[in-house]
C-alpha cells in the first residue's frame, strides 16, 4: 500500500502525462485517415495560410490553420506522427538489441570482449551522429528503412556503453559468485542472473532512444533526405514553416510543440518506467 | 567414504605483478569438522576460501599446490567437472547479505533454482526442502519470506535466507567467509549459533573464515592462523587459546579487546612480532622457487 502511494505520488503525474500524450499521439496516428479532419496532401490555393480556429479568418475544419498550399496542418501533423512512430520504434528496438547484446557481452566477459567492444564503441563515438546519419542515408539512398538503419547503427553505442557499465557493476556482485560456486553455466548466469538487474537500465534507454530517433528523423526531414517528400513529416513541416515564419507562424509553432512534447514524453515516460521496473526502488 | 572432506597442501598463489598472496598453505578439513581461518585483513583468508570454490579473481594465478575435495584432485579435473563437484559438494555463506542475493529474483524460485537445475530435482521436492530449512533457520512466515524481494527483508533475514540455501543441497563442505561481520552484534550471535547448530544436525564440515577470535572459540574445532598468506599456527581450538605457541598468535590474542576495560585493552599488534614475521616471510620468499608455474 505504501509502495503503490508512493509511485502515485512519486511519479504519478510524470506517468501519467507522458503516457497520456504518447497514447494521444500514438493512436492519432494508427487511425491517421479516420481521426484527420482532411486529406494531408489536398493542396487549396483558396484556403492558403488560414490561422489557427481561435484567431479571425479562421475556416471551420481546419483546427491549427493551412500552409502556404492551403493543406490541413493538423492533419499533416497526425500524418506525420505515423512515420516519427514507426522509425522512433523500429530504429530505438534495433539499436537496443545491437547495443544491450555487445554491452552485456562486454560487461559481463570482460578480457578481450571487452577490450574489442568498447574500442568499436569508442571510434564509433568519435564521428559526430548527425553527419553520420546524413552520410549514412546519402549512401543506402532516402527512404523510411534507410532512416531506420541509419539511427540504428548510430545509435547502438549508447546502449552499448550503459549496459556494459551497469553489467560489469552486478558482474562484481556477490550474487553472481554464488551462481558460479552453484555451478551454473556463464551465458546462463549472463542471462538468468544479470540480465534481469539491467532491464530497468535498458526500459528507460529505450523510451529515450525513442524520442531521440523522432529527433533524428526530423533532421533528416528536414534536410530533406528523409522518406519521399510527398508524405509529411515533422520534420518537414518545420522545414517548410521556417519559410512562411512571417506570414503563418503556425505552420512552425505547431510541429515544433508536438515534436518538443513527443521527445519530453518519451524520456519522462523512460524514467518513470524504470522506477517501477526496479525491484529496489519500487 | 571417510576421505578428509577438503585437504589443501602447499598452495601459493601470486598476483599479476609477482607479488605472494598465499605461501605454501596446507590445510586439511576432516568431515563434519569446523576448521577456522583466523588473521587480520589482507591475510588471505578469503583468497583460500575463494580457491577452493573456483572463484579466485582473474588477478590471482595459483602457482603451485594441490587442493583435494573429498579425495579428488581439484587440479586434475576438467573445468566442467571441477564445477559439477565444487556445485554439488560445496557452498558459500557469504559475507554480505546484501549482495549476495539477486535483488531482482524472488527468494523462492533463486533458493530452488540450484537444487532443481544441479541436483536435477523436481520443483516440488526443492519446495519442501526449502521450507524445512527455512523452518530450520527460524523463519516463521516462510510463504512471505519465499514471495519477498530481497531488499524487503532486513539484514538477519537474508543471512537467514542464505544459511538456509547453503545447507539446503547437503553440501559436505561449506565456505562461511566472515557470516557476521556486517550484521549488527545483536543478529551475530544468533547467527553464529544458528549455524554452529545447523552444522551439528547436518554434519557438514566448515571452513570458517573470521578476523574474530571470539568467534573462533566459540564455532570451530581446529584453528589456522594466517599471517601474510601463511599459516603461522594450526591447533586445536582449546590448546591453541590455553597456550598459543607463536609470538604473533599471542599479539592477536592480547590485542582481542575485553569488555571489562575497553579502552585500555585494545592493542594493535606488537611491532616487533610483525617485524619478526616480516623477516622471517622475505626469507622465505628468497628461498622460495614454484615447482610448476
Amino acid at each position: 500500500m505504501d509502495e503503490a502511494r508512493m509511485i502515485r505520488r512519486g511519479l504519478g503525474p510524470r506517468l501519467w502525462l507522458a503516457g497520456g500524450w504518447l497514447l494521444l499521439a500514438l493512436l492519432a496516428a494508427i487511425f491517421a485517415p479516420l481521426v484527420a479532419p482532411q486529406d494531408p496532401l489536398a493542396q487549396d490555393l483558396m484556403l492558403e495560410r488560414l490561422p489557427p480556429f481561435w484567431m479571425s479568418g479562421a475556416e471551420p475544419g481546419y483546427w491549427l490553420g493551412t500552409d502556404s498550399l492551403g493543406r490541413d496542418l493538423l492533419s499533416r501533423l497526425i500524418f506525420g506522427g505515423r512515420i516519427a512512430f514507426v522509425v522512433a520504434f523500429a530504429a530505438a528496438f534495433a539499436a537496443c538489441l545491437v547495443g544491450s547484446t555487445l554491452g552485456l557481452i562486454a560487461g559481463y566477459f570482460g578480457g578481450w570482449a571487452d577490450r574489442i567492444i568498447s574500442r568499436i564503441v569508442d571510434i564509433w563515438m568519435a564521428f559526430p551522429p548527425v553527419l553520420f546519419a546524413i552520410l549514412l542515408v546519402a549512401v543506402l539512398g532516402t527512404g523510411l528503412s534507410s532512416v531506420i538503419i541509419a539511427i540504428a547503427v548510430i545509435d547502438w553505442t549508447r546502449f552499448c556503453r550503459v549496459i556494459r557499465a551497469e553489467t560489469m557493476g552486478q558482474s562484481r556482485m556477490d550474487y553472481v559468485e554464488n551462481a558460479r560456486i552453484a555451478g551454473y553455466g556463464r551465458i546462463g548466469i549472463m542471462l538468468r542472473e544479470v540480465l534481469p538487474n539491467v532491464v530497468p537500465s535498458i526500459v528507460a534507454l529505450l523510451s529515450l532512444e525513442m524520442g531521440i530517433a523522432v529527433i533524428v528523423e526530423a533532421i533528416l526531414s528536414f534536410v530533406n533526405l528523409s522518406i519521399s517528400t510527398d508524405d509529411p513529416t515533422w520534420g518537414g513541416i518545420i522545414a517548410e514553416g521556417r519559410l512562411s515564419i512571417h506570414q503563418a507562424w503556425w505552420v512552425l509553432v505547431f510541429p515544433l510543440i508536438t515534436l518538443i512534447l513527443t521527445v519530453l514524453s518519451f524520456s519522462q515516460f523512460g524514467e518513470a518506467l524504470r522506477a517501477r521496473f526496479d525491484p529496489v526502488l519500487r | 567414504m571417510s576421505a578428509t572432506c577438503l585437504e589443501i597442501r602447499n598452495l601459493s598463489a601470486v598476483l599479476a605483478n609477482g607479488q605472494r598472496v598465499l605461501r605454501s598453505v596446507s590445510l586439511a578439513v576432516e568431515p563434519g569438522e569446523v576448521r577456522a581461518l583466523v588473521g587480520e585483513s589482507g591475510a588471505g583468508k578469503t583468497m583460500i576460501g575463494k580457491a577452493v570454490l573456483g572463484v579466485l579473481p582473474l588477478s590471482v594465478r595459483i602457482v603451485e599446490g594441490d587442493m583435494l575435495l573429498e579425495g579428488e584432485n581439484l587440479g586434475r579435473l576438467s573445468p566442467k567437472a571441477r564445477r559439477t563437484l565444487i556445485g554439488t559438494r560445496t557452498a558459500l555463506i557469504p559475507q554480505d547479505p546484501l549482495t549476495a542475493l539477486n535483488p531482482s529474483r524472488r527468494i523462492g524460485p533463486q533458493m530452488t533454482d540450484r537444487l532443481v537445475r544441479i541436483l536435477g530435482w523436481n520443483g516440488e521436492r526443492a519446495d519442501q526442502r526449502i521450507r524445512q530449512l527455512l523452518e530450520e533457520v527460524q523463519i516463521r512466515d516462510p510463504d512471505r519470506v519465499l514471495k519477498s524481494y530481497p531488499h524487503e527483508l532486513s539484514g538477519g533475514m537474508r543471512q537467514r535466507v542464505l544459511i538456509a540455501a547453503a545447507f539446503a543441497a547437503e553440501p559436505r563442505l561449506i565456505v562461511a567467509d566472515e557470516p557476521t561481520t556486517a550484521l549488527d552484534v545483536t543478529v551475530q550471535k544468533q547467527i553464529l549459533r544458528l549455524i554452529a547448530q545447523l552444522q551439528r544436525e547436518h554434519g557438514t564440515a566448515i571452513l570458517f573464515v573470521t578476523h574474530d577470535l571470539g568467534v573462533v572459540a566459540k564455532i570451530s574445532q581446529k584453528v589456522s592462523v594466517l599471517y601474510a598468506g601463511k599459516v603461522v599456527e594450526e591447533a586445536e581450538t582449546a590448546a591453541l587459546f590455553a597456550a598459543p605457541q607463536h609470538p604473533y598468535t599471542r599479539a592477536l590474542m592480547a590485542a582481542t579487546p575485553r569488555y571489562t576495560d575497553p579502552l585500555a585493552s585494545l592493542k594493535p599488534v606488537d611491532e616487533a612480532v610483525l617485524a619478526g614475521l616480516a623477516a622471517e616471510i622475505a626469507a622465505a620468499d628468497r628461498a622460495w622457487r614454484p615447482r610448476h608455474g
